[in-house]
């Protein structure tokens, strides 16, 4: 007899199975959504760093893909909203031989968040900030987030968005970030890359995902699952080096991808070590 | 370059001497941020960490500051930040984080008046109560209140000595006047200094349980890069530190986080009495207002009352046990605090009637007179 199990007795071990708590998933994500991608991306890229994982720590805020930071087998700290960066800033400035990621949303980062965001990129504070950009608040049911397309409907703003959202790669660059990056789900392998390259970036590095939220957001504005991702695929051009002065996200005239920003900086620690401390033959 | 341990007389504030006790505790980073009447850590700090291979950060605001030395101190070093009211405000949201992921690390309160800015340059008591309940939920936390300069500098020790020991982030309640006031200070030895470093895990780094607590109730902790894998969460977690969303982990959690501190309150809580042996009117008190309460006792002895005075070195956890005795044995109980009634109210409850509470309260700003001290000793007494 030939055997054909529907499903086998022992599950294939997933590539990324060393980096993540299997015993964790599966995980809270919804179906559609885009975190999970931008997750196993940036484990890739981790893994193609072929730096030690205990040379790694993960930091996240609250919020849907704050969860990341349960799910990865690394030391992780998933802490309070909006507050991901300055507790990685204060990783960072007490060791930093440590490699830093930062995964957080949107809402976490940019909105409760904002002010520590601006001020580690104006510090080129060494960190790789992942961004998963959903335009909403996925976990507490699709509010408004300082994301949000104008217009656009959400629980919070139920005949539409009286105001107009950030620019994230704009307000990273103008606060003085080293690599500024955006990509979407449907943009895996770049956003990989990209990832990778901002870990080996000395500074802030920040990386913006488009990442859909079919069940909190496409659900009130008529965007189905795969309209995100078309939307995604037709409405978007990859631009590297691009003004970032013109990186508004409008579907309508089409979204710019690819990287704003790569330039040398010193580095917070850096410069703290050559100015404030002692010089070795004082 | 200048040593950690600056062993010698100095004449110097409690602000300073904060700081050297940090310096002498091992505190090898700091998160800081402006406040009067604090301001004067964060600078002697800034000034000194890198000499000793330390590091000093000015965050962006208080809420920063207090989330850097959550992220420090899990590197394995001991950090701190200072403030005032309306710092320690904004630090509450991150000190739950510190409680509830067993985090040590030390805050020192160089109280003002408030509420809101208030009285930036003059002293108060009034964060007591915020100082044991200011985070949300339900938790145990030590708090300790420093009297002078010099114990500015051996509590900030003991703060980050407690802070180690039983993995909880420790407040140094000072005021305004214990801050900035100047006053000998003396520095021993480094090798009379004893410290205390958190317990480290042993054993299979695979089989390591995070929050699975040792003999007297506090897990070890590892540093990053240490091999362990740690999942660190605010969310209510098992003893893998794993997120949990069960009545039962709640109560297994809560029982660790408060078991921790109430099942060692003979360790941790410290007072200090003064002609209390023969007193049959007590009060207590702690922080700058203890210097009042000398006063008085002195004074009130004079007159013919047996007064004495207990003097509440932790006043988290408060101890209760202490108050009870006393309630049993006296005439009557005098709490003097810088604030309208916060500490007095715990000792009301702890006499259970046994014998009045009193209080020498004030809304702030000054010190309190003796003098009011004996008004109501003449009054009630």
């Amino acid at each position: 007899m030939t055997k054909n199990p529907q499903k086998p007795l022992k599950p294939a071990a997933h590539p990324l199975d060393d980096l993540i708590r299997t015993e964790r998933i599966p995980h809270i994500w919804c179906p559609g959504c885009g975190i999970g991608t931008v997750f196993s991306s940036t484990l890739k890229a981790i893994k193609g760093t072929g730096i030690p994982y205990d040379r790694f720590t993960m930091v996240s805020g609250i919020g849907c893909s704050a969860r990341g930071a349960g799910y990865v087998k690394l030391d992780s700290f998933h802490t309070t909203h909006g507050r991901a960066i300055p507790f990685a800033s204060g990783i960072k400035m007490a060791n930093p031989d440590l490699n830093v990621i930062v995964f957080s949303g949107d809402g976490d980062l940019f909105a409760i968040g904002g002010n520590h965001f601006i001020h580690a990129a104006r510090r080129n504070m060494d960190l790789t900030v992942v961004c998963v950009n959903n335009l909403t608040y996925g976990m507490t049911g699709g509010q408004v987030a300082a994301t949000t397309p104008n217009r656009a409907k959400t629980t919070t703003t139920p005949f539409g968005n009286p105001d107009a959202p950030f620019n994230l790669p704009l307000m990273a660059s103008a606060s003085g970030a080293s690599y500024v990056a955006r990509w979407t789900i449907l943009h895996t392998r770049d956003l990989t890359d990209s990832i990778n390259e901002a870990m080996a970036k000395k500074g802030f590095s920040f990386i913006e995902v488009l990442s859909p939220c079919p069940i909190n957001y496409g659900r009130r504005n008529k965007e189905k699952p795969l309209d995100t991702l078309k939307l995604y695929q037709e409405r978007t051009i990859i631009k590297n080096g691009a003004d970032p002065a013109r990186a508004d996200i409008d579907f309508d005239r089409g979204v710019i991808l690819g990287k704003f920003v790569d330039i040398d900086r010193q580095t917070c620690d850096s410069m703290y070590n050559s100015v404030c401390r002692p010089c070795s033959d004082d | 370059m200048k040593p950690a341990v600056l062993t010698g007389e100095h004449y110097i504030t409690g602000d300073v001497a904060c700081a050297e006790g940090a310096l002498a505790a091992g505190c090898r980073f700091f998160g800081a941020y402006p406040i009067t009447p604090a301001t004067e850590i964060a600078e002697h700090m800034a000034e000194r960490l890198p000499d000793v291979g330390g590091t000093f950060i000015q965050m962006e605001d208080e809420i920063a500051a207090m989330a850097s030395i959550l992220g420090a101190a899990w590197t394995g070093v001991k950090s701190m930040t200072a403030t005032s009211g309306p710092g320690f405000s904004l630090m509450m949201e991150n000190l739950g984080l510190g409680v509830c992921t067993e985090t040590p690390c030390v805050i020192v309160n160089v109280q003002r008046t408030g509420p809101s800015t208030g009285l930036p340059t003059l002293t108060g008591q009034g964060d007591m109560m915020q100082a044991r309940w200011g985070s949300h939920g339900d938790y145990e936390i030590i708090a300790l209140a420093p009297s002078s300069p010099q114990d500015c500098f051996y509590h900030t020790i003991q703060a980050f000595n407690l802070s180690e020991k039983y993995r909880v982030p420790v407040l140094v309640m000072a005021d305004e006047i214990v801050g900035h006031m100047s006053e000998k200070v003396v520095i021993p030895k480094a090798s009379t200094i004893s410290l205390v470093d958190r317990p480290k895990p042993s054993g299979r780094k695979d089989r390591f349980k995070l929050y699975q607590p040792g003999p007297n109730g506090v897990a070890p902790m590892p540093a990053i890069g240490e091999g362990y894998n740690v999942h660190v969460t605010g969310l209510t977690h098992d003893e893998r530190g794993y997120p949990a969303m069960s009545v039962e982990a709640q109560e297994q959690m809560m029982t660790n986080l408060k078991g921790k501190i109430r099942n060692n309150l003979e360790d941790i809580i410290e007072t200090e009495s003064y002609r209390l042996e023969d007193a049959e009117i007590v009060i207590v008190s702690y922080g700058i207002s203890v210097r009042t309460g000398l006063t008085a006792v002195d004074e009130a002895r004079k007159l013919g009352y047996k007064a004495g005075l207990l003097r509440l070195v932790t006043v988290w956890p408060f101890p209760e046990e202490q108050i009870r005795e006393l309630a049993a044995r006296v005439k009557g109980l005098i709490t003097i605090e810088i604030n309208l009634g916060q500490v007095h109210y715990e000792v009301e409850r702890c006499a259970g009637g046994q014998a009045p509470a009193h209080l020498v309260g004030s809304a702030g700003g000054k010190i309190i007179h003796p003098d009011k001290v004996i008004a109501l000793i003449k009054e009630k007494f």
